[in-house]
C-alpha cells in the first residue's frame, strides 16, 4: 500500500523557558532552565514550569475569561504554527484542516476551581458556573483552537497520559495518510500546574521533585540525587502535511516523520516497563526502516524519578548500546515535565539540530547515577557532531503507554 | 437604591464579563444585545453575578426582563430595595 510521506511545515510553542523555537533553543544550548516556585492551593510553594507567553496576542479578553488555560496555550501554539508554516490560511479551505491535540488530562483544573468557588458559598451548587461543562469536556483545548481560528474540519484531543504529545502527532499522520484532512494541526498541551491534585498525587506517590537550594536544579534526570518530577505547563503544535501538498505550495519543510510506535505495558498503573519501552523503540525503527546506528539523537522521556530514569536507560542501552554515534539527551532537566505537551515540546527543542548539528545536553547532573550512565549521554554541555539526520523521541505515560517517534532531516 | 445605581451595578457586571466591550455610551432604552456582542452565556453570567455579589435571584422566566438597562432597572430595583 502506498503511504504518503508526512512532513512538518510549521511549529508554534510555548515552554517554561521560551515562547518561540528560537528563544527555547537558545536557552537549551545556553543551559538556561525555567523552573520557579509557585503558590499551590492547600500545599504552599511547589516547583513548577510556568509559561509567560502573551495570551492576548491571539485571544480577546472575553475568550480568555470563558476558556481554559489549556485552550489558551493550544491557541497560541496553533496560531504561531500556522504563521510559521507560511500557509495562506485566510484563503485555505478550513473544512480540510484537522486538529489533534494530545493531553495528559483535562478538566481537573476547572473542576478544582469550581469546587473551591462553591466552598465560599457553603457548597451551594447554584453558584456552580454554567461554563463548567464546555471547559471540562475532553476535547476542550482542540475545540478552542477551532473556534478561535474558524477551522471546521475534525477536532479532538488524544488522551495518552504523558505520551500524548507524540500520540497527537501520530494521529495527525494517520489522518493525513487516510486522506481525511489536507492539513493537520497537532501536538500536545498541558495546563496541569493549576491543579493541586496533580501535585498532591505525585507527592503522595513520593514522586514530586524537590531541591534544597536551587529550584532550577529540581528536575535532574540521571543525577544520583534526583528525587522526582517537576510539573510544568506548555504546548507545541505542528503543521503537518503530505509531502506532495507541501511541495506544491512551496512550503519550507522542517522535517519528515518517518517512524513511530505506540504500545502498552499491560503490567502496572504507574511503574514503567523497560521491556515494552525497548519494544516500542524497536518497532518505531522497523517502521522507519532503520537500524539503531541510523539514529543520531535519542531524546529521553526521563522525568527525574529514581526508578523511571533507570528503567528507560535500561531500554535505551538494550537498543542503542552498540551504536557509537547515537547520542542521548533530555529536555525535562530544563523545563520540567510538561505532561501532555512533553513529547511534542521536547521534539521541538531538538529539531534545530538538523541545521546546527549541535545536541543540547541534559543539565543538572552533578554526579551521574551509575545505573543511568551511558557513554553517549550528553551531559551539561552541548555536543557538536558532524551531522544530525535522525531523532528518536521517547514519551511514556501512566497506565503503561509508550510512544516513540522518529523524525528525519528532510531529503527529497 | 435608585434605578441609576442599579443600572451602574449592571454595567459593572457587564464590564467584568464582557471586558472587550465599550460600555461608556450604552443607550438605556435599547436592547443590550443590539449594542454589544453578548450571547446567552453572557446573560447567564449576569444572572450568576447578581446572585453571587448581591444575593439577587432572577428566575429563568424573568430573563427577558434583563434585555435593556431600563428594563433591568425597572425589574431589579424593587429586588434591591426589598
Amino acid at each position: 500500500m502506498h503511504q504518503s510521506r508526512i512532513v512538518i511545515t510549521g511549529l508554534g510553542l510555548t515552554s517554561p523557558n521560551g515562547n518561540s523555537l528560537e528563544e527555547y533553543r537558545k536557552n537549551l544550548l545556553d543551559g538556561v532552565a525555567g523552573i520557579q516556585l509557585i503558590d499551590m492551593r492547600y500545599m504552599g510553594k511547589v516547583p513548577a514550569g510556568v509559561c509567560n507567553f502573551d495570551p492576548k496576542k491571539h485571544q480577546t479578553r472575553k475568550e480568555l475569561r470563558v476558556g481554559t488555560r489549556a485552550g489558551s496555550i493550544a491557541i497560541y501554539a496553533a496560531r504561531e504554527a500556522v504563521e510559521n508554516s507560511g500557509l495562506d490560511f485566510e484563503n485555505y479551505d478550513k473544512s480540510r484542516i484537522g486538529v489533534y491535540v494530545g493531553t495528559t488530562e483535562h478538566g481537573n483544573v476547572e473542576t478544582e476551581n469550581e469546587v473551591y468557588n462553591i466552598s465560599k458559598f457553603d457548597y451551594d451548587t447554584k453558584f456552580w458556573t454554567h461554563h463548567h461543562n464546555p471547559r471540562t469536556v475532553a476535547n476542550n483545548p482542540a475545540g478552542e483552537i477551532t473556534i478561535n481560528m474558524g477551522i471546521t474540519g475534525p477536532h479532538y484531543t488524544i488522551g495518552a497520559a504523558c505520551a500524548a504529545g507524540n500520540a497527537g502527532l501520530v494521529q495527525a499522520l494517520q489522518m493525513l495518510r487516510l486522506g481525511e484532512v489536507d492539513v493537520a494541526l497537532a501536538g500536545g498541551v498541558s495546563e496541569s500546574i493549576q491543579s493541586f491534585g496533580i501535585f498532591a498525587g505525585f507527592k503522595s506517590q513520593g514522586a514530586l521533585g524537590t531541591h534544597e537550594t536551587d529550584v532550577n536544579k529540581t528536575s535532574r534526570p540521571f543525577d544520583k540525587t534526583r528525587n522526582g518530577i517537576v510539573v510544568s505547563e506548555g504546548g507545541a503544535i505542528y503543521v503537518l502535511e503530505r509531502l506532495e501538498d507541501a511541495q506544491a505550495r512551496g512550503a519550507t519543510i522542517i522535517a519528515e516523520i518517518v517512524g513511530y510506535c505506540i504500545n502498552s505495558d499491560a503490567s502496572d498503573y504507574v511503574l514503567p516497563n523497560p521491556e515494552r519501552q525497548a519494544e516500542c523503540m524497536r518497532k518505531a525503527l522497523k517502521v522507519a526502516g532503520m537500524e539503531p546506528e541510523d539514529v543520531d539523537i535519542v531524546n529521553t522521556h526521563a522525568t527525574s524519578t529514581p526508578m523511571g530514569d533507570i528503567q528507560e536507560c535500561k531500554a535505551i542501552k538494550e537498543i542503542f548500546g552498540n551504536s557509537p554515534t547515537t547520542y542521548v539527551n533530555n529536555t525535562k532537566s530544563f523545563i520540567g515535565h510538561c505532561m501532555g505537551a512533553a513529547g511534542a515540546l521536547e521534539l521541538a527543542g531538538n529539531l534545530p539540530s538538523f541545521d546546527d548539528n549541535i545536541i543540547h545536553p541534559t543539565i543538572n547532573v552533578e554526579e551521574i547515577d551509575e545505573e543511568c550512565a551511558m557513554p553517549n549521554l550528553v551531559i551539561n554541555e552541548p555536543r557538536k557532531v558532524d551531522a544530525v539526520k535522525v531523532i528518536l523521541n521517547n514519551s511514556f505515560g501512566m497506565l503503561g503507554i509508550n510512544s516513540a517517534l522518529i523524525v528525519k532531516k528532510f531529503e527529497d | 437604591m435608585t434605578e441609576d445605581q442599579v443600572k451602574q451595578i449592571v454595567i459593572d457586571i457587564i464590564n467584568d464579563i464582557a471586558p472587550d466591550e465599550d460600555t461608556t455610551d450604552l443607550k438605556s432604552e435599547v436592547n443590550l444585545r443590539d449594542q454589544m456582542d453578548l450571547d446567552s452565556m453572557d446573560f447567564l453570567d449576569i444572572v450568576m453575578e447578581l446572585r453571587k455579589q448581591h444575593s439577587i435571584e432572577v428566575p429563568e422566566e424573568d430573563y427577558p426582563q434583563l434585555a435593556s438597562l431600563d428594563s433591568c432597572a425597572a425589574y431589579l430595583t424593587p429586588k434591591f430595595n426589598a
